[in-house]
């Protein structure tokens, strides 16, 4: 008797400890999950409501010239950040690494300040460095270019800017990461190696780079995803224009539902941006895992 | 040989904080800029090194803005935020590592689901939500939507695992509870990850900009990331009265980052699962 009524307490407590969090979940998250499902097939509008019209929202999402061209843009700023964040990150870890004490917090410092800042604060002050008029970067563009740009109105620059300025801004993290995974690469893996006469390069092809790579593959999974919700920047930088060429799909969903009132519609696209986001992660990480295998 | 080796290394050092200097110099020139005037900023003399010492744009920033209102709510709500997703987090961590109840496993299984789901894709049922609430526009609204963050209870969670046996059947002895337990005994041993975790949740609730820019709708009410779109608006083109309130705007967190360096990069390593 006793053993079950201690039992029955101590579910209680434990009940009791989960029931905050659990509350919580429940109203802010796990309800909206259900909600975006269902609101993707009616037609409600901002404030909810709306009737079921079935897969139109689908429908139409597929014959929606404006998602292609988001898509596309996604997945071309993708192509921008992804692999380019990660490279000059191991970069920097291995440049960082090499110091000791102060000069190595001081180095860290430089190179990580920028991701504790708010994004506005950095689309602030990349877009008066690169103001077309008074930009302190515009010299720099008349050199590659031969003429001052206004980069975020060139259909061309926009979107290998806006992936400047967001590696720029988020880049220090995954330098800390990479640089916690050279630190657990043993020492004496090292030291044994220089004894056989192994030279530098040799150490990063045979040691640093096959004991790194699961860091490795993880930042690049991590980007992948960040990258994919691609928002803030792109609308504080250039609003998705010109004529599009910096268009995203979180773009689309913002305008959709809090500008033209298309709850339902908004919501068929949040749920394709998940999709989409949740397959190409689980698909990059199998595939860079296969490859760390052999 | 090693004079060679030694000209390497120091090239490098060299070069390292070289690449640093120049990975810092937005910062930099978002100071210069903010002490200059705003003729000065714009004038063809004006060369890349401080050549003025003007503190005019803060005093406009901090007086001429709502600057001190975004503060507030950004310091209100973020403090906020932190307390709750901590305490709700170790409550709920301590819970599934340490006592047996049905449904343990899966809502284990549904808080490690949960980092799967972008909070992005949920903006457009919570906005609804917050609506119904009538927490559109109220710090209620800005803060309910941040409080899941299941990688709170995963950290919690393997650091209470690892947890000594012989540390809990001291205080079941002596018949403490288990919020005994939890508060007495776990959480302090724990105070270094718990610091690590509240660093992180208040940098990202400091810094968040999508979803407090679609709840709040008045300037008075908004933090810090949402209020700064605003001065573009309200000064014009005034790029001195801009940097200064941005360099304002990313202090606190920057200024606490240089003083707790050690402690915030632990933090991030710790709660992305590289260094346990």
């Amino acid at each position: 008797m006793a053993m079950i009524r201690n039992q029955r307490r101590h579910r209680l407590v434990a009940y009791s400890l989960i029931l905050p969090f659990v509350a919580i979940f429940s109203l802010v998250f796990a309800y909206p999950i259900v909600e975006v499902i269902r609101l993707s097939f009616t037609n409600a509008t901002l404030i909810g409501g709306g009737e079921w019209v079935g897969l139109q929202n689908y429908r139409e999402l597929l014959s929606d010239k404006l998602f292609y061209t988001s898509l596309k843009n996604n997945g071309y700023f993708v192509l921008l950040t992804v692999v380019p964040t990660t490279a000059i990150a191991l970069g920097i870890a291995l440049m960082v690494q090499r110091l000791s004490g102060r000069l190595q917090a001081l180095a860290l410092a430089l190179f990580f300040l920028p991701y504790i800042l708010p994004v506005s604060v950095v689309t602030q002050i990349w877009a008066w460095m690169l103001d077309f008029q008074f930009g302190v970067l515009q010299p720099v563009l008349e050199l590659i270019a031969g003429k001052p740009i206004p980069v975020f109105k060139n259909p061309h620059w926009v979107m290998p800017m806006v992936a400047l300025v967001t590696i720029w801004w988020t880049n220090g993290f995954n330098v800390l990461l990479l640089l916690a995974g050279l630190r657990n690469i043993p020492q004496d893996l090292y030291e044994a190696s220089a004894l056989d006469g192994a030279n530098r390069r040799q150490q990063f092809a045979r040691i640093t780079w096959p004991l790194l790579w699961p860091v490795v593959a993880l930042v690049l999974t991590l980007q992948l995803i960040l990258q994919l919700k691609l928002f803030d920047q792109v609308y504080l930088l250039s609003e998705g224009g010109p004529f599009n060429s910096s268009y995203v799909l979180l773009l689309m969903v913002y305008r959709e539902a809090f500008q033209q009132n298309n709850g339902g519609y908004a919501a068929a696209i949040s749920l394709v941006v998940f999709l989409l986001i949740v397959t190409v992660s689980v698909l990059q990480y199998q595939l860079l895992r296969i490859r760390g295998r052999k | 040989m090693i004079a060679q080796k030694r000209i390497e290394n120091a090239a490098l050092t060299a070069l390292t904080l070289v690449a640093g200097a120049i990975w810092i110099f937005p910062l930099y020139w978002a100071f210069v800029t903010s002490i200059r005037t705003e003729n000065r900023v714009v004038s063809d003399q004006a060369g890349l090194l401080p050549d003025e010492f003007n503190l005019s744009a803060y005093h406009d920033a901090l007086f001429n803005s709502s600057l001190v209102h975004w503060y507030v709510n950004s310091i209100g709500t973020s403090l906020i935020i932190t307390a709750i997703v901590l305490l709700t987090g170790m409550m709920c961590a301590y819970a599934i590592s340490q006592m047996n109840f049905p449904g343990r496993r899966l809502l284990y299984g549904v808080v490690l689901g949960s980092f799967m789901v972008p909070a992005q894709v949920l903006v457009v049922p919570q906005f609804m939500l917050m609506n119904d609430l009538g927490l559109i526009n109220k710090w209620g609204g800005i803060i309910l939507p941040q409080l899941v963050v299941p990688v709170v209870i995963i950290v919690y969670k393997q650091f209470f695992d690892a947890v000594p046996k012989e540390m809990k059947e001291a205080v079941v002895l002596d018949g403490g509870s288990d919020y005994t337990m939890l508060f007495k005994v776990y959480l302090p041993l724990n105070w270094g990850i718990t610091t690590a975790l509240a660093i992180i949740t208040f940098i990202s609730s400091w810094n968040a900009f999508l979803w407090p820019f679609l709840v709040i709708t008045t300037e008075d009410m908004m933090t810090i990331p949402v209020g700064l779109t605003q001065v573009n608006d309200a000064f014009g083109v005034a790029y001195a009265r801009l940097m200064s309130v941005a360099l304002l705007g990313a202090a606190p967190v920057a200024i606490a980052y240089l003083i707790f360096q050690k402690r915030v990069t632990e933090a991030v390593m710790i709660s992305s699962g590289v260094k346990g």
